[in-house]
């Protein structure tokens, strides 16, 4: 029997699963646009038939690392820009987890920008959430890496001279196989792009745009905004990797002025999996790792017989 | 030469095969019934610059690289010949012979290639031969090698000189050329090595040195093995399936092996972006059920000082490996020193605690890589296995049966989901993972993926349910917990202990030492005792928790302790002192950072200097600080 018998169990999930029941200490100001994250995070859990118990969300330091918090699955609150690291070897360790990474734009472009990197070159099958809302909000209001250049802030009172960083082109360059931006104000786009997100197999990126009212102090900033793959006006196919450079670059340059465009960037489907390519080569087991611990008939292989000889 | 030992030194350039020939000399002599001890020596660089290897062989039990060396093998360094514009290269290619004169000993042999050295550039070179009464064979290795093969085989014809002038039967080293070697270049290199055999013997007269190996024979079956192997191999059996890791000298050599076996067994090898993530991989991957490990070396494990905080209030088990080499920054890459000690005890911020473990030996690398890893699952908590570049790289022969190879797949208090569903884990149908009164401080954990198991974990302090909590008693209750831990494992290890007491029970003076110095100090300590002076040493391998208890008792026996360590600052005799809360008058210190390691000598020669005679050691190698209370 395995150990795991939420995983793959197969019945109805109700959203309420994933509330808390007690009621979490509440952390994100009134009108943070964290509050959609999870709500859309948990209409698409459901959706995608994943249950609380068969959930291993794990999130970074900040307001958005919080996310625990309100949600009732395995979680994991890491530190500081390492939720990545974190959560890809729990997928390794066990490829049957749903496995989801959530931080900040602080958490995940900043400190945690060297993981995000190699996770997406990597294309490790999970999905991971960055709740950009271009400033940090819980260390009261410094400059992000996205916020926009001349922005200023307690720690760059003159003004930002930095460009932001930008993160579907470089989530794309990286090698992520799923690339997507959403907004906190549109929630169901939000709900449908996480359930594409967590389907998919291999490395995917939300990039969602979150209001933060007590430090941004525009709460409407990504309004309007426009569907890219459901506008006519785009005529956009995502799996097409040229478009979707062509297009990032475009609404990157825009963000901070007018339409904001969201939807699905780019998506490679056929492209296997980092687990995938790991296990053809002989390099990951079948089952996940914890199971033969719990086994008590698993044969433990007389470790290293086979190569001890070369010490004789 | 009337050396019961054979003190082998091959010297050439990095990249010419010097690491590989040595380690199939030293198995061929294992082979033979020998005991065996390599050092190397080696610069950070890959193809050219001085790098040398000894092999130490006796027909009794070794533990260090002696004093000194009595059989130099020179071959030229083929990398210095070819300078490229704007390099360096200075006299590189005399190197292998002119740097490795002064620790020759009396009547000693030089073999050196003719074909690529010429001691007329080393200026007093006929005169230090003379005076030393050293025995000097000029060969041409390069020539015998480019006729009968290719020139890169000019070691195996340096071997086969060696045989002939030390009595060695040339069927040892055959019969391991022909284990190691594929068909096609096996061929040309027997050739070359009777043939260089055979000339040796026929031109000069090989009883002139009065150099003969010593015949020696084992009563079991001997594997040569360095620390790193071992503690890979402990791991292994520990139940160890995953480890993540970057390279770094030394720590590069376990992470290597444990890369090359663990997918045959079923495991998983992660080499990731750098040492943060590394050991948060460990930390995500133990997480989630496996037995995992990370590591480094001194300038990697200080990035790993965050994960490392994780897993201790988190209570996910975590091993790291710290192999140290000399710092501060990047320091020596590939020099052995013993300073990150405090690194490792105190990395992280807060009140963390984590179990510091440092073998002294190759078989207690094995076992503490065990220990460290039971202790980990047992407690939930991280632990370090602290060692050094001199017990990574140098190989010896162990007896099989000296691993236990049972496995232990077990997890400690994981529970299984039909533990889950009992009563004491779970409060209002919640598993409650940090709860306050458990035996030990050890609360039970589940795996993500368990039915009704589930919880949230987080780095910042928590309740029992696992939710942030900043109330004061909750922190307290926490606190105190996790420290309990500390008391449990202190109890765990004196029925287990990783002491190594050495020389006679009586006795005035004592030596206190840990980690890679244990054998060469256990060498001093005999021919301390043989001199005429009572003195005993204890190698602490547990430093956190320490044993206070066992060391008081030992500095407490004795007159006087000399602490023997590799650094400047006398970080194991702080520790010591802090520890025992006193003594800061009777623990004087005897210390070597020059990247070297201590040779037994340098250990004989201090204590009889400082510590009998009160006197003031000779040069610099190494220094003696007198205690607090002089």
């Amino acid at each position: 029997m395995s150990a795991f018998s939420a995983i793959g169990e197969e019945r109805e999930i109700d959203r309420d699963e994933y509330t808390p029941s007690v009621e979490p200490q509440a952390t994100w100001c009134p009108g943070c646009g964290d509050f959609g994250v999870l709500k859309s995070l948990k209409q698409a859990l459901p959706e995608v038939g994943r249950s609380p118990e068969e959930t291993l969300l794990v999130t970074g330091i900040g307001c958005s690392g919080k996310l625990n918090s309100y949600l009732d699955s395995y979680g994991f609150h890491t530190i500081h820009g390492r939720s990545l690291p974190v959560a890809r070897a729990a997928a390794l360790a066990n490829p049957e987890l749903e496995v989801i990474a959530a931080g900040g734009d602080g958490d995940g472009y900043g400190i945690g920008g060297n993981h995000f990197m190699h996770t997406a070159r990597e294309n490790h099958d999970m999905t991971y959430i960055v709740f950009n809302n271009e400033i940090f909000g819980l260390t009261k209001g410094q400059t992000s890496p996205t916020s926009p250049k001349g922005h200023k802030s307690k720690t760059q009172p003159h003004g930002s001279a930095k460009t932001p960083i930008r993160p579907l082109s470089l989530a794309l360059t990286s090698g992520a196989s799923f690339v997507a931006r959403t907004a906190a104000v549109n929630p169901n786009q939000a709900r449908d792009i996480l359930v594409e997100a967590m389907n998919h197999d291999g490395f995917a990126h939300v990039d969602f745009l979150t209001q933060c009212p007590t430090w941004n102090k525009d709460a409407r900033q990504y309004v309007p905004y426009t569907d890219i793959n459901d506008s006519d006006d785009y005529d956009f196919d995502p799996t097409n990797r040229a478009d979707a450079q062509e297009l990032m670059r475009e609404t990157e340059d825009k963000l901070y002025e007018g339409e904001v465009l969201t939807g699905i960037y780019y998506r490679e489907d056929d492209r296997p999996s980092y687990q995938q390519e790991k296990r053809e080569l002989g390099e990951l087991p079948e089952e996940p790792l914890a199971e033969r611990y719990f086994d008590d008939d698993y044969e433990w292989e007389r470790s290293y017989d086979r190569f001890i000889d070369k010490h004789k | 030469m009337a050396d019961d030992e054979l003190i082998w030194r091959i010297a050439g350039g990095s990249g010419d095969g010097i690491a590989s020939t040595s380690q199939n000399f030293a198995k061929a002599l294992m082979r033979a019934g020998l005991h065996v001890f390599t050092h190397r020596h080696y610069p950070s660089r890959i193809r050219g610059g001085h790098t040398y290897v000894e092999v130490r062989a006796s027909a009794d039990p070794v533990k260090s690289r002696g004093d000194g060396y009595n059989f130099l093998l020179a071959l030229g360094d083929s990398f210095a010949r070819n300078p490229q514009e704007g390099a360096y290269y200075g006299n590189e290619e005399v190197k292998p012979l002119s740097e490795n004169l002064d620790e020759l000993r009396e009547g000693g042999v030089i073999i050196y290639d003719e074909g690529l050295l010429d001691p007329a550039d080393i200026p007093d070179f006929e005169e230090r031969a003379e005076e030393n009464d050293w025995h000097v064979y000029p060969l041409d290795l390069r020539g015998l090698a480019r006729e009968k093969g290719r020139e890169v085989m000019r070691n195996t014809a340096g071997v086969g000189a060696t045989c002939a002038i030390a009595g060695i039967e040339l069927e040892w080293i055959q019969e391991l050329m022909a284990d190691a070697m594929p068909e096609k270049i096996l061929e040309p290199n027997v050739d070359i090595l009777e043939t260089a055999y055979e000339q040796v013997s026929e031109e000069y007269d090989v009883d002139a040195p009065g150099i003969d190996v010593p015949q020696g024979e084992h009563e079991e079956e001997q594997l040569l093995m360095s620390g790193s192997d071992a503690i890979a191999y402990g791991a292994i059996d520990e139940g160890c399936r995953f480890i993540a890791g970057y390279p770094m000298t030394p720590w590069t050599e376990v992470f290597t092996i444990m890369s090359q076996n663990l997918p045959e067994l079923g495991g998983i090898s992660e080499q990731v972006e750098d040492e943060i993530a590394a050991a948060a991989l460990a930390v995500g991957a133990s997480h989630a059920g496996a037995k995992a490990m990370s590591g480094s070396s001194g300038g990697g494990f200080a990035l790993m000082s965050e994960p490392l905080g994780l897993a201790e209030i988190t209570e996910t088990p975590l091993v790291l490996v710290e192999a140290m080499r000399a710092g501060p920054s990047t320091g020596m890459p590939t020099k052995p020193e013993q300073a990150d000690l405090e690194h490792v005890l105190y990395t992280s911020q807060g009140d963390s605690h984590r179990v510091v473990l440092a073998p002294g030996t190759v078989e207690e690398a094995y076992d503490h890589a065990r220990t460290a890893f039971r202790l980990a699952y047992d407690y939930q908590i991280p632990s370090v296995v602290i060692y050094d570049q001199k017990l990574s790289g140098e190989l010896t022969n162990v007896p099989a049966s000296t691993f236990d190879r049972e496995p232990n797949p077990s997890m400690g208090k994981t529970l299984t989901e039909a533990e889950l569903a009992d009563e004491p884990h779970t409060e209002d149908g919640k598993f409650h993972r940090f709860q306050h009164d458990v035996e030990d401080g050890v609360s039970p954990r589940s795996i993500p993926g368990q039915k009704g198991g589930r919880y949230l974990v987080t780095g910042n302090e928590h309740n029992p349910a696992g939710h942030i909590s900043e109330d004061p008693d909750n922190r307290v209750s926490q606190v105190n917990r996790r420290f309990e831990k500390m008391d449990a494992i202190r109890a765990d290890l004196d029925e287990n202990s990783l002491l190594s007491p050495h020389g006679p029970e009586e006795a005035e003076y004592g030596i206190l030492t840990f980690g890679s110095q244990q054998g060469t100090v256990e060498e001093a300590v005999d021919r301390l005792n043989a001199n005429g002076h009572g003195v005993k040493t204890l190698s602490v391998g547990e430093l956190a928790p320490y044993p206070v208890e066992a060391v008081e008792a030992f500095v407490e026996s004795v007159d006087e302790v000399l602490v023997v360590e590799m650094n400047a600052s006398a970080q194991f005799r702080g520790l010591t002192q802090k520890e025992l809360g006193r003594y800061g008058e009777k623990l004087h210190s005897l210390l070597k950072y020059n990247g070297n390691p201590f040779e037994p000598a340098e250990i004989v020669e201090g204590f009889e200097t400082s510590i009998v005679e009160d006197g003031e050691l000779p040069g610099h190698e190494t220094k003696f600080v007198p205690a607090a209370g002089d």
